[in-house]
């Protein structure tokens, strides 16, 4: 891949992340910060290629190693804020009883 | 198994791309949070899912083992953790994930052949490693497992120049010379710097430190995905590189705080270090009676619900109370300051836990101005978030920190513990007014007491 092809992605991207959590209330922070850091665990993908592709013993150690903190990150980045946000889901329409 | 063509694949990592800012732009609203992130995890899926298509893999089922492994051990733990231990579990698997990062790049360091690529090598190695290092130094604040207040030692902003030096040489060299060791060196280099940044920061600043590594991880993954020419880390962890530097902003302004002077402010020799006095003034304190009929006998009653609410899993006792003095009329609401518990919105999932409705809590513009008309101000196991300090001394750690106007009800009656300080390790002036009235003892067992107590009024 081209690198002014990379640069145009992150600098549209820099320019997405900016705006699509420009106005939060306070009271999401938590989840959103939660919910930001279970999707840069998306590093899975780069430690299973160089787990792939390792050519060596201590490589494929070292690679696996990453591929377990970055399961850990991803994974459980994602079960910690739906468990934040079922929670707001759940009082937000008592009247409802449990939907959403 | 390269059974995808490159085009296929480029289309499921722009899929993946997509769900994940659907995420964000949906975990920014309260109603579609939670779908906004299934939807990131679903990104997340269909993107491992096509590494695995696309890629010429060797040790597959070594590879599949180990996510089986950490999915093992994540799962449990966050479904397991306390709510109130949840901004120590999100600052771990942040480290991790930069950790990761680090490592990848690191492997990554034997294929460079560009400067451009070295340089991204550099840059992952390095800040992945302070994001590593600092977050479990967060972990270890926030689980209290070392003092929460600054640490300082002489000559500290000396040993954080030097460092930085190294770690500008460490880069230059590493991306000279490209060889392993270098990049290790610069490992090294990262992580000691990571515990260093992370030291000097008060405890009441460490959710925003959080927040920054976060960011700080979001970019490491983004360098990440230069070194691998991977689109799809390239632009996740941009979206969270700078959606993570919105955030860290924003709740920084929420504490009156600014991010530089948290991070550098103990540098400076400011006066963040706190004061560590316990005074011997007299204070009052009453029974749970008392209190029960302070309540009992009022019309307006504010609750500020804070951190020690939560740890001693008094909410749904709180919420009785108030549902009792409901009952007798008496209007409650509760005041909730944007950085109650550990994290910005912290309290409002620590209140949600225990069913308290979304409509009883109010934002602290809107119940500031209703202090002066409330007969009496509860505090729950809060402290920092209505201590005057905030105002009234310039040189308090939480000076300009908005607070919770608690001082101007009728009366306020503080649940506490101890005389012991808050989270930031600040005396506060409000517990020896005249109409205070301190209740010492577990919240639960205070509360329940207080609860009966009014009850049998």
């Amino acid at each position: 891949m081209d690198s002014i092809n990379l640069l145009t992605y992150f600098v549209l991207a820099v320019f997405v992340g900016f705006e699509v959590v420009s106005k939060v209330s306070s009271t999401l922070h938590t989840p959103l910060m939660s919910g930001a850091n279970a999707i840069h665990g998306i590093i899975l993908v780069g430690a299973i290629v160089v787990a792939g592709h390792a050519d060596s013993t201590w490589k494929l150690v070292l690679a696996l190693i990453a591929v377990l903190m970055a399961t850990v990150n991803l994974v459980g980045g994602f079960v910690v804020t739906d468990r934040m946000l079922e929670m707001f889901g759940g009082t937000k329409k008592p009247s409802k009883g449990a939907a959403s | 198994m390269s059974i995808l063509t490159e085009e296929v694949e480029a289309l499921l990592y722009l899929f993946a791309a997509v769900c994940f800012i659907l995420a964000l732009r949906g975990l920014a609203s309260p109603k579609s949070a939670r779908r906004g992130n299934l939807i990131g995890a679903l990104g997340a899926l269909v993107g491992v899912a096509t590494v695995f298509l696309a890629e010429e893999l060797s040790n597959i089922g070594l590879i599949l083992i180990v996510i089986a492994v950490g999915s093992a051990i994540s799962v449990p733990a966050s479904r397991m953790v306390k709510m109130t231990q949840m901004p120590q579990l999100v600052a771990l698997f942040n480290g991790v994930g930069g950790g990761a990062a680090a490592v990848v790049a690191f492997l990554e360091l034997g294929a460079a052949d560009t400067v451009g690529f070295l340089i991204a090598v550099a840059f992952t190695i390095f800040v992945g490693s302070v994001s590593f290092s600092g977050s479990v130094i967060t972990f270890a604040k926030l689980q209290e497992m070392m003092t929460t207040r600054p640490v300082l030692f002489p000559g500290q902003r000396y040993v954080m120049g030097l460092l930085t030096i190294a770690a500008l040489g460490g880069s230059v060299l590493v991306v000279t010379q490209g060889n392993l060791t270098l990049g290790a060196a610069l490992m090294a280099v990262g992580l000691v710097m990571g515990v260093l940044l992370v030291l000097p920061v008060g405890g009441a600043d460490v959710p925003i430190v959080i927040s920054l590594l976060n960011a700080m991880t979001g970019l490491a993954v983004a360098a990440s995905g230069l070194v691998l020419g991977n689109t799809l880390l390239l632009v996740a962890g941009t979206l969270v590189g700078a959606s993570g530097t919105i955030l860290t902003r924003a709740m920084a302004s929420a504490m009156g705080r600014s991010v530089n002077n948290i991070v550098f402010g103990a540098f400076k020799g400011g006066s963040t270090a706190g004061s560590t006095e316990m005074s011997n003034r007299p204070v009052k304190s009453g029974s749970a009676e008392d209190v029960a009929i302070l309540l009992g006998y009022s019309q307006r009653v504010i609750v500020v619900p804070g951190y020690g609410l939560a740890v001693a899993q008094a909410q749904h006792t709180m919420y009785e109370l108030a549902k009792a003095l409901e009952a007798k009329g008496i209007e409650v609401v509760f005041g909730i300051h944007p950085v109650a518990g550990r994290m910005p919105g912290h309290m409002n999932v620590l209140l949600a836990e225990a069913n308290v409705p979304y409509e009883v809590l109010q934002e602290m513009d809107d119940v500031n101005p209703q202090f002066k008309t409330a007969d009496v101000c509860l505090v729950v196991g809060a402290n920092d978030v209505v201590n005057p300090a905030a105002k009234t001394s310039p040189g308090s750690p939480i000076y300009g920190m908005p607070i919770l106007d608690a001082g101007e009800a009728k009366q306020v009656v503080f649940l506490k513990r101890s005389m012991r300080p808050g989270f930031a390790g600040i005396e506060n002036e409000l517990l020896y007014e005249p109409n205070t009235t301190l209740l010492f003892g577990d919240a639960k067992e205070t509360l329940s007491k207080v609860l009966s107590a009014v009850k049998a009024l």
